[in-house]
């Protein structure tokens, strides 16, 4: 009893916390009830009609799903190998650098975008593609005809991956710059007074040694496979590249808010989100196990 | 054979310079190109003579920005949200974090707490769900809406957990001696030395903030209500919905009748101030993810 009067300012400090989380985190959850209802937004959660699976029936069999479904697995997974390829070469041939400032530079430069909003970032990407912007000038100068980057479906499922690695591959880089940098300096030595030459000694000290990282910065990609960055497409896209590039959130989006089906909208969320928790769940379980991983 | 090796050594430091050299350019010309266009003459913008320099010099965009009511009324309203935001959401974070930083023989409840807001992080309602708790909370149309449905971030939280669990336990033992409670721990002892990273946190969620977009897209109606970002993702994506099935001539056309240097003039504003703070950005990033990765 003397512990509880002592520890009451301290439920006291988390009770905005608690609130907030309550009604806009936990209250979304109890909200996806919406999925098994003929939802009406006049009636809420309490009063709409339950109809079972027919949300999820009616979704399903829509034509697009299918193709949203493909388009969203695709381009993650293409992101997502890129986001550790590209980065791990570029800390690799960062660490060959001996002239600290440059190194630096590359760095600095290299992480900026991802900083910067998709507005900006994507109002930079669309003027590049554009009819007459740079890159059909490069195009032209081979004396090819300009290209319709932001209309051809194959092109702009191209330029949304790449543009997303061009942003986020700092990221990477510097948590793998600083794995390499924190590798035993004795070890290299070593491998010198052996005779090792420098492509020796990284595939012999240097990959082995940040192979930790890598893996668990793998195994925690793997959690956001159905998040194919609902952002940059939304602010990139337009109608005539929906085949190509219109992923599940895209999707909702426009199912829920733009044509107000609210039930089969939640459902379509519903299923992404169990998926998703079950790829979380198990990366962070392989993670923990692998390496010790914990975020708590 | 020494000469050798170090000729093979020298090649490859050529080339790796060249290449990273390319690499960093991948990060500058966007934003170069973007700067040149907006202090372009508009003819030679959208004729698309406007490469990495201003072609037919001119300040006209910047001066026109400057009576343009939009871009001042939408600045106005995120430095709005950036005040307003920020301190919501320090506040929560802070509070938050005291109680969760005690051991479990402090605080028997801690672990209910922790898995209360864990769970938050791998499962969510979703987007029409959320949207729907938003509309029934009254927050639609309101600048409340881009700030309580976030208030708590549960990864700031464990930033700043893990940094008060790094205070030696002295400072608060002495504390209690002298009768201290946790208020007066909490503000008097931890608040003046979590200063550099509250800083931090700080920092990131400006940037957030500032950065922000969707959600004045989805949950504000009055354009006259939308904050830079939201007011300049209107901006590029009316362009992209013009671009829809048109043929070249007539996609020239509508690239041209749009004022691209003023446009363009807008989205640079909308950076430039992330890039000023960027050198700190970059310093606190990697000591952010230091104090991210203690583990319990």
């Amino acid at each position: 009893m003397k512990k509880l009067k002592k520890n009451y300012p301290l439920h006291v400090m988390l009770l905005p916390g608690v609130v907030f989380t309550l009604i806009y985190a936990y209250g979304p959850m109890a909200g996806l009830v919406m999925a098994f209802q003929e939802f009406e937004p006049l009636s809420g959660f309490f009063k709409s009609d339950f109809i079972g699976l027919d949300n999820f029936k009616y979704v399903f069999q829509l034509p697009d799903f299918n193709q949203v479904l493909w388009n969203t697995v695709l381009i993650a997974v293409c992101k997502m190998v890129l986001f550790l390829l590209v980065p791990l070469i570029l800390a690799l041939l960062l660490n060959e650098v001996t002239k600290s400032w440059f190194s630096r530079f590359v760095q600095s430069a290299i992480f900026l975008p991802f900083f910067l909003s998709w507005t900006v970032l994507g109002g930079i990407v669309i003027e590049l593609f554009s009819l007459n912007g740079p890159v059909n000038a490069l195009v032209s100068s081979f004396g090819l005809e300009p290209i319709m980057f932001m209309l051809d479906n194959s092109w702009f499922r191209t330029i949304i991956i790449g543009s997303d690695v061009w942003k986020g591959m700092g990221y990477n880089m510097i948590i793998m710059l600083a794995a390499i940098t924190g590798i035993n300096a004795t070890l290299y030595e070593a491998a010198e007074v052996d005779g090792a030459g420098k492509w020796k000694q990284m595939i012999h000290i240097t990959l082995p040694g940040i192979a930790p990282i890598v893996i668990v910065l793998s195994v925690l990609g793997l959690g956001g496979v159905l998040n194919a960055g609902f952002e940059q497409i939304l602010i990139m896209y337009n109608p005539t590249v929906y085949e190509g590039s219109d992923i599940i959130d895209t999707f909702v989006y426009r199912l829920g808010i733009f044509s107000q089906q609210f039930g089969p909208a939640a459902a379509v969320g519903l299923f992404k989100s169990v998926i998703s928790l079950a790829l979380v769940s198990a990366t962070y379980y392989a993670a923990y196990k692998y390496n010790n991983y914990r975020i708590f | 054979m020494r000469s050798r090796v170090s000729l093979s050594r020298k090649l490859f430091n050529v080339s790796n310079a060249l290449f990273l050299t390319g690499v960093t350019l991948l990060g500058i010309v966007p934003f170069l190109h973007l700067l040149s266009i907006s202090l372009s003459s508009n003819t030679a913008a959208m004729a698309g003579e406007v490469k990495l320099w201003p072609v037919g010099f001119s300040w006209d965009a910047y001066i026109y920005l400057g009576e343009k009511v939009e871009f001042f009324r939408s600045l106005r309203v995120s430095l709005e949200r950036v005040v307003l935001g920020t301190i919501v959401n320090m506040l929560l974070v802070f509070l938050t974090a005291y109680p969760l930083a005690k051991s479990n023989e402090q605080f028997g409840s801690r672990t209910v707490y922790v898995w209360f807001f864990a769970v938050t992080m791998f499962f969510g309602g979703g987007l029409i769900p959320t949207y729907i708790v938003v509309v029934k909370t009254g927050l639609i149309d309101s600048i409340w809406a881009l700030i309580l449905p976030g208030a708590l971030s549960v990864w700031n939280v464990i930033l700043m957990l893990n940094f008060f669990r790094s205070i030696p336990k002295e400072l608060e033992e002495a504390a209690t001696i002298d009768g201290a409670g946790h208020w007066t721990i909490l503000w008097k002892v931890f608040l003046p030395v979590s200063l550099p990273s509250i800083a931090t946190i700080g920092l990131f969620t400006i940037v957030g903030h500032w950065n922000a977009w969707f959600d004045g897209i989805l949950y504000l109606n009055s354009p006259d209500k939308y904050p830079l970002q939201t007011y300049l993702s209107t901006l590029i994506m009316s362009m992209n919905s013009m671009m829809t099935s048109v043929s070249v001539e007539q996609l020239k056309v509508l690239e041209n009748l749009s004022e691209k240097t003023l446009r363009t003039a807008q989205i640079f504003m909308g950076a430039l101030p992330i890039m000023l703070v960027y050198p700190f950005l970059q310093k606190y990033f990697v000591r952010g993810m230091t104090v991210g990765s203690v583990k319990e």
